[in-house]
């Protein structure tokens, strides 16, 4: 393992810390491992929190900011963040217009804010709402299992709901877009490369040279099936129709598309990749509104792509237009 | 009062978890390794050092109900994943079903534990063979209920739930994963054992370990107790 690290085990906490130093506009309260906008709470405005294991950035802290999150929880490496994180960001981003809790859906992680929910609830009186997003079509049979998996679209909502949140609409028609955005999107990645966890120090599972994990999940988790290596084009059709045949996505619809790098694959390849992702989609008859290219939702070192489809009304393409101002995402400001 | 536990014993069963998790931790990572995240382990045992930190700090654990708030709060805060909620809960409900005593009796050991199951339950939303702790957990319940039906003693009903954890745990080999990131897995989880359910076997041996009083004939001196 070839890595820049000092102490495997203070991996999260220096991250922190560099945050903190590179973007003077934010909190960072250290001690409960929290990312704050530095404005938070903002008066009448509805607060938007969401947290998750470490290791996925810039998901969740390079999302905050204006126009998107006001508080991001950080939790070990792949490991949801504890309640107490969760109550004491909700606690502080709300100015009495309520909080809306932005969860993926991994046991751990839903496990961890009901709980925190249910602690704002008793203890705080805080209004909270959560949207639990599951975008994941590799999971295919998700009655038998802890359900589809929260990825790329949890990266598109928490822009669009942080918009309307930002124009000061309620907690109730916040919670409402979010769920919409969920609802309407629907991704699947591939990995050709495991990721190695620093504490572990090699990689979490055994990929050939020549093979690739189709429906790969953002911790390693196994995916649909291991098939061989095969030209850019080709990987793009396996992970675009299962994701058209989901939803499914028809004719006229009308597309954001997002082409989300698992962190080591060069933007390059990201967007030779979005030609291919593109050409298929045109080809179903379904326009292209939007574009995002990028590794916004990424899994440490692992190389690979996924793919995002989130089918847009006007209302939702506006909300994506507005400005934005986090350490990854900044347009129109 | 020959079936009954102090809170003293308590302390006792909650420290000797955390020996036994510290023992166990790398077996518990392992097992996790081959379905799961590969740091139940970890976790756990970083859980259970900061709850005996905290009985170690705390001046007087009046009630078993104020201990057992304690161990679930401290492991709610500490372990994080899906085993903090669920162990955590744990003890959270098994404090409220204590209610306002300072000395459990058998009947109300055997309700903190249902009302422990109930509360996984109610959090994890896991079933009868989902391969998870249920497996172990469920029919330890049972055994204890039907052995102080029975009659039995505390500490026999307590050895014959930790037999049938054990039987539990052993059985979630078998299983096909439904919850959980196991779950994601699905034939390939198959053949092996699941690490929650092996905690939960922790815990019943740790029990069946402090337990052991004045009325079991069969342990003698074992206890300690005075």
């Amino acid at each position: 393992m070839k890595k820049f690290v000092n102490d495997p085990n203070d991996v999260v906490a220096e991250a922190l810390l560099g945050i903190a130093a590179a973007h003077p506009e934010l909190r960072v309260d250290h001690a409960n491992k929290i990312i704050y906008r530095g404005d938070a709470p903002r008066p009448g405005k509805v607060g938007i929190i969401s947290g998750g294991g470490s290791g996925h950035e810039p998901m969740h802290g390079g999302f905050v900011g204006p126009g998107m999150l006001d508080a991001a929880c950080a939790g070990e490496m792949f490991t949801s963040p504890v309640p107490d994180q969760m109550l004491e960001a909700t606690k502080h981003v709300d100015s009495g217009a309520g909080v809306l809790h932005v969860v993926k859906n991994y046991t751990g992680d839903v496990m961890n804010f009901d709980m925190a929910a249910e602690l704002a609830a008793s203890e705080t009186g805080v209004n909270v709402r959560s949207v639990i997003t599951n975008d994941d079509v590799a999971v295919e049979d998700s009655t038998w299992t802890a359900g589809r998996r929260g990825v790329g679209v949890t990266v598109l909502l928490e822009k669009i709901a942080g918009a309307a949140a930002e124009q000061g609409r309620s907690l109730a028609e916040v919670a409402d877009i979010a769920d919409s955005v969920n609802a309407n999107g629907r991704s699947m990645g591939v990995a050709l490369t495991s990721c190695t966890v620093p504490a572990a120090g090699k990689p979490t599972f055994d990929l050939g040279e020549d093979e690739m994990e189709l429906g790969v999940g953002i911790h390693g988790e196994p995916g649909r099936r291991r098939v061989p290596l095969a030209p850019a084009k080709e990987i793009a059709a396996l992970l675009v129709e299962p994701i058209v045949a989901d939803l499914p996505f028809a004719r006229g619809d009308r597309v954001l598309a997002f082409v989300n790098g698992l962190g080591g694959t060069p933007l390059i390849e990201l967007y030779l990749m979005y030609n291919e992702v593109a050409r298929i989609v045109i080809g179903h008859g379904i326009e292209i509104g939007r574009s995002l290219v990028g590794s916004y939702i990424t899994s440490l070192d692992m190389a690979g792509t996924s793919v995002t489809l989130l089918k847009v009304t006007d209302e939702l393409l506006a909300l994506w237009d507005a400005p934005v101002r986090t350490a990854a995402l900044r347009w129109g400001v | 009062m020959p079936d009954s536990i102090s809170c003293e014993v308590l302390q006792r069963w909650i420290r000797a978890f955390a020996r036994l998790v510290a023992d166990n931790e790398e077996y518990l990572t392992r097992l996790d390794a081959s379905i799961g995240d590969a740091d139940h382990g970890t976790n756990m045992n970083r859980g259970m050092t900061a709850v005996v930190a905290a009985l170690d700090s705390a001046e007087n654990v009046a009630s078993p109900a104020a201990l057992f708030k304690q161990v679930g709060m401290t492991l709610v805060s500490t372990v994080g994943g899906a085993s903090g909620p669920l162990f955590g809960t744990l003890f959270l409900r098994m404090g409220t079903a204590c209610g306002d005593v300072e000395v459990l009796d058998a009947g109300g050991f055997a309700r903190a534990l249902r009302a422990a199951l109930e509360g996984v339950v109610a959090r994890g939303k896991a079933e009868t063979g989902d391969k998870t702790m249920y497996d172990a957990l469920a029919p330890a319940v049972d055994a204890l209920e039907a052995a102080l039906d029975a009659g039995g003693s505390l500490a026999a009903a307590v050895r014959a739930a930790h037999a049938a954890g054990v039987s539990g745990r052993d059985a979630t080999t078998a299983m096909l994963a439904r919850k959980g990131r196991a779950s994601y897995l699905g034939e390939r989880s198959v053949g092996h054992q699941d690490p929650g359910a092996t905690s939960v076997a922790l815990l019943l041996q740790a029990a069946a370990g402090v337990i052991p009083a004045r009325s079991d004939s069969s342990s003698g001196s074992a206890s300690g107790q005075p």
